[in-house]
């Protein structure tokens, strides 16, 4: 009794059965699509998200702010040539993540380090001007990072990631 | 759920399972093998439909959730972001919304059915009691449901529906204390009824898994009203009762969608689009078409305490209902007057549901009384009385024979019966309206939109005049604080360009801080920002404008309205008019005319024709040549009326353009769909005859 007799028309049956089966997938699926697309981020947030404009002006040499962009905590650090120099002169080959300083910083404003603040490890928050490599030290599982936000000892597995920005002026630069 | 299961899995996997939690063979006996009578119709799907509905409810609440905020402050416009910013927001919010109409809907059809069939007779009491207890449930979340986007409706309704309880003597008032964790309707009556709007869904879902086992311990009752007795008699739950189910759900479906992407506010009431005030009750104030009927009830008491114990009696009534209809033929097609009684009672609950919308005033006071009346005789004296003097047609041996005897001719002898029963019902309800049309103002006069219908879409110039219109006049004294300007460039909207939303938004001068030093500072507008208020606050704007705020028209065109009356609006169901703000938003702009000899205007107002009273705080504010547009349209107070109208559609609903779009791509595809599912049905159930 379950199965309808396949006595006539066999193949028709089938066919339809199909044809419902299918449309009722795909009929489903694209139910689905809005259930799962309204988990990101909504538009007030992406607009929220655009970029930000900073003053670098304020900024003395060794100091370093802290501002924030789409919730994230960026790192923009006035850095002295004592420690430009003790980054540049690290093997680089000898470090986790092997990444020169150039490649950190923009051309011709080599003081400046941009960097998420955001321990590579498991997202913490790394502090300023604390551990043994005049960087970042992260309190949660003690990764510590150089004066270029390269990772050099501890957990993490990777640098401070550089954010998109570039030189708006001398003195102002444009993040995201 | 219906004794012990025959299921014996062969797969080893499922036997192990099996052999330790027998629930695939709970499942197969409860929803493949059980025995389910051939002859259902129709009318039994909706049991499948309320379940479908419960769980889009739960899933659709799960997600709004997600975006909501249970504050006084926040709720309402967290409800808007939802609409405006979260991907298909809308379509979630609608579905929700609109879901909560339909389920009721769905379970009135399926209280309906329980009624005309004897669905409540022995053995199935305690059915009918869960389900009359779900249905409590139902009421109880649809209300706090509708409280939280925090309008003035769902303030209002929650402030008269909480002070129902005030009726109680002596400990009326600390029960009211209690209920709102407060001296009146605030945050904290928000927050927890926001947490049981979340809690009580789950409940109703136990209650409904208990419901589902007491009809499969009983087994379902069916038209002819006579247990299954045989196997002849039943076909197995799958695949018979499935496909029948899935297509009665997919019918629904088209429905459903219909409200969805095209009347989403069909439903609803404006004035819910005017956020909570806790200092203006609105004009007319009305609960949730679904409780029209014991609201009708409620106020056809003169006495408050009478009112509230008429009202709950006439839900706690139907507890009763398997003892007061003691008559031992179950269905009403076996019983020429129960069903004649039955049609009337259907139509005493309609009559009751329109007076429920209509003010407490005059005929419709009288007329509800007199329903009122009708309710409580169907259930207390007219069900005993029929059950003992009634003299029931012979009912058929057995549930086989009435299939047998349907495949010959079957004559449908209540049909007549019920055109009657519509047919007075409907001259009934005109007349109704007519004795009230007299002394009513005049309703704006509809305009030809083109966002109107099923392929509406905003003409993006006249969105750009409106804008323009907006910005040189109207924000003056009015805000628009919902709406953003990077909405400018979003589809379906005016149509800028990131760089001249940029501009536009740089023209605009922001207040934002602290900085550093902790202070307010000025800046250029962002296309993030939302358009800045004319005034601080509201009691600036209150000062600044003769003492009335001249109200925020971000969604001014969704929470004006006005009646259209019977029958016109049962035609705009099907021809989706729903433009009745703009055409008051355009009315009122138009309506400064030269007063009547016979109406005093105070100092400080104005005479507008289409303002409820006509009396107005705010001065006429277009002129001719007062704003000059680019595109070359001619500059008369007509043009700018229309522009700024259709600009306020799209402010009040930015999404309009995707609704409709979605929409004809959803009903294309259910068209399809249930074409299909009825061929299948037909295909499967050929097997059964």
């Amino acid at each position: 009794m379950t199965t309808a007799s396949s006595a006539d028309h066999p193949t028709r049956r089938d066919f339809l059965f199909v044809a419902t089966g299918a449309a009722a997938a795909v009929g489903g699926a694209a139910t689905l699509w809005p259930f799962v697309s309204q988990m990101n981020p909504d538009a007030s947030t992406i607009a929220a998200g655009a970029p930000i404009e900073v003053d670098l002006a304020p900024i003395a040499e060794g100091q370093d702010i802290k501002v924030f962009w789409r919730g994230k905590p960026i790192y923009i650090s006035h850095r002295t040539k004592k420690q430009i120099e003790e980054v540049r002169k690290v093997p680089v080959s000898s470090l986790p993540d092997p990444q020169p300083d150039q490649a950190r910083v923009k051309d011709g404003h080599d003081q400046w380090l941009v960097v998420i603040g955001i321990c590579t490890h498991l997202g913490c928050i790394p502090i300023a001007h604390e551990g043994n490599y005049d960087g970042f030290f992260c309190p949660c599982h003690g990764s510590q990072y150089d004066a270029s936000g390269r990772i050099r000892q501890g957990p993490a597995p990777a640098n401070l990631p550089v954010p998109p920005y570039q030189f708006v002026s001398d003195s102002k630069i444009q993040i995201g | 759920m219906s004794g012990p299961s025959t299921y014996q899995p062969t797969n080893p996997a499922l036997k192990w399972i099996e052999r330790r939690l027998p629930i695939i063979g709970l499942v197969h006996s409860s929803f493949v093998a059980y025995p389910t009578p051939r002859n259902l119709n129709y009318w039994w799907t909706f049991g499948a439909i309320l379940s479908m509905m419960l769980g889009l409810q739960i899933l659709t609440g799960v997600i709004l959730a997600m975006h909501y905020t249970p504050h006084a402050d926040l709720a309402f416009r967290s409800v808007e972001s939802i609409v405006r910013d979260v991907n298909y927001g809308w379509l979630l919010r609608n579905m929700h919304a609109s879901g909560a109409s339909m389920f009721f809907l769905a379970v009135y059809v399926h209280m309906f059915r329980g009624l005309y069939y004897g669905s409540y007779k022995e053995p199935r009491e305690i059915l009918w009691i869960l389900g009359v207890i779900i249905y409590l449930l139902m009421m109880a979340t649809g209300f706090m449901g509708y409280v939280l986007p925090w309008g003035q409706m769902s303030f209002w309704g929650a402030t008269v529906i909480t002070n129902l309880f005030s009726a109680i003597p002596y400990f009326g008032e600390s029960i009211v204390t209690l209920l709102w964790g407060g001296y009146s309707v605030g945050n904290p009556t928000l927050n927890r009824f926001f947490s049981l709007h979340y809690l009580l869904p789950f409940v109703i879902a136990g209650v409904v898994v208990l419901h589902i086992w007491a009809l499969h311990v009983a087994g379902q009752n069916n038209p002819a009203g006579v247990e299954a007795k045989t196997e002849k008699d039943t076909v197995p739950f799958t695949p018979y009762a499935t496909i029948k189910d899935a297509f009665g759900i997919s019918c629904f479906m088209l429905f459903f969608a219909w409200f969805i992407f095209y009347m989403p506010n069909y439903l609803g009431d404006a004035d819910n689009y005017i956020p909570a005030n806790p200092g203006v009750t609105p004009a007319h104030i009305v609960p949730e078409w679904y409780y029209l009927p014991f609201y009708a009830i409620l106020r056809s008491i003169p006495n408050k305490l009478a009112g509230v114990i008429a009202m709950f009696s006439a839900i706690l009534v139907l507890l009763f209902l398997p003892w007061l209809d003691t008559a031992k033929t179950r269905s009403s097609k076996y019983r020429p007057l129960a069903k004649q009684f039955f049609w009337v009672f259907v139509v005493v609950c309609v009559l009751l549901g329109y007076l429920g919308a209509q003010p407490p005033e005059g005929i419709y006071v009288i007329a509800g009384r007199i329903l009122t009346g009708c309710y409580f005789a169907y259930f207390l004296i007219l069900l005993p009385l029929l059950s003992r003097i009634e003299k029931p047609r012979p009912i058929p041996n057995s549930i086989a024979e009435d299939v047998l005897a349907k495949t010959g001719g079957k004559a449908a002898p209540m049909v007549p019966t019920v055109i009657m029963l519509a047919v007075a019902g409907a001259l009934f309800a005109t007349s109704v309206q007519n004795a009230r049309a007299e002394g009513h103002e005049e309703a704006p006069p509809s305009q030809k939109w083109s966002f109107a219908g099923p392929f509406g879409k905003f003409d993006r110039g006249a969105l750009q005049r409106g804008l323009k219109v907006y910005k040189e006049v109207c924000s003056a004294c009015h805000s628009l604080s919902y709406v953003a300007f990077r909405n400018l460039g979003e589809p379906g909207g005016p149509g800028f360009s990131p760089a001249q939303v940029a501009a536009f938004a740089a023209e605009y001068t922001i207040k934002d801080g602290p900085n550093d030093q902790g202070d307010m500072f000025d800046r250029p507008g962002r296309p993030a920002d939302y358009f800045p208020s004319p005034f601080p606050n509201e009691q600036a704007a209150r000062a600044a404008n003769g003492g009335a705020a001249p109200p925020d028209l971000s969604l001014i065109a969704k929470a004006r309205s006005y009646e259209r009356g019977f029958p016109t609006f049962i035609f705009d169901f099907f021809t989706q008019f729903q433009e009745q703000g703009p055409n008051y938003v355009n009315a009122l702009l138009e309506g400064f005319e030269k007063k009547p000899a016979d109406i005093t205007i105070p100092k400080g107002s104005y005479y507008n024709k289409y303002y409820p009273g006509h009396v107005i705080k705010m001065p006429k504010p277009l002129a001719d040549g007062l704003v000059t547009f680019d595109d070359g349209s001619p500059a008369t107070v007509a043009q700018y009326a229309k522009d700024v109208t259709t600009f306020l559609a799209w402010t009040a609903e930015p999404h309009m353009e995707a609704r409709k779009r979605l929409g004809l791509q959803v009903f294309v595809f259910l068209i399809l769909f249930t074409g299909l599912m009825y061929f299948t049905k037909k295909k499967v159930w050929a097997a059964a005859h």
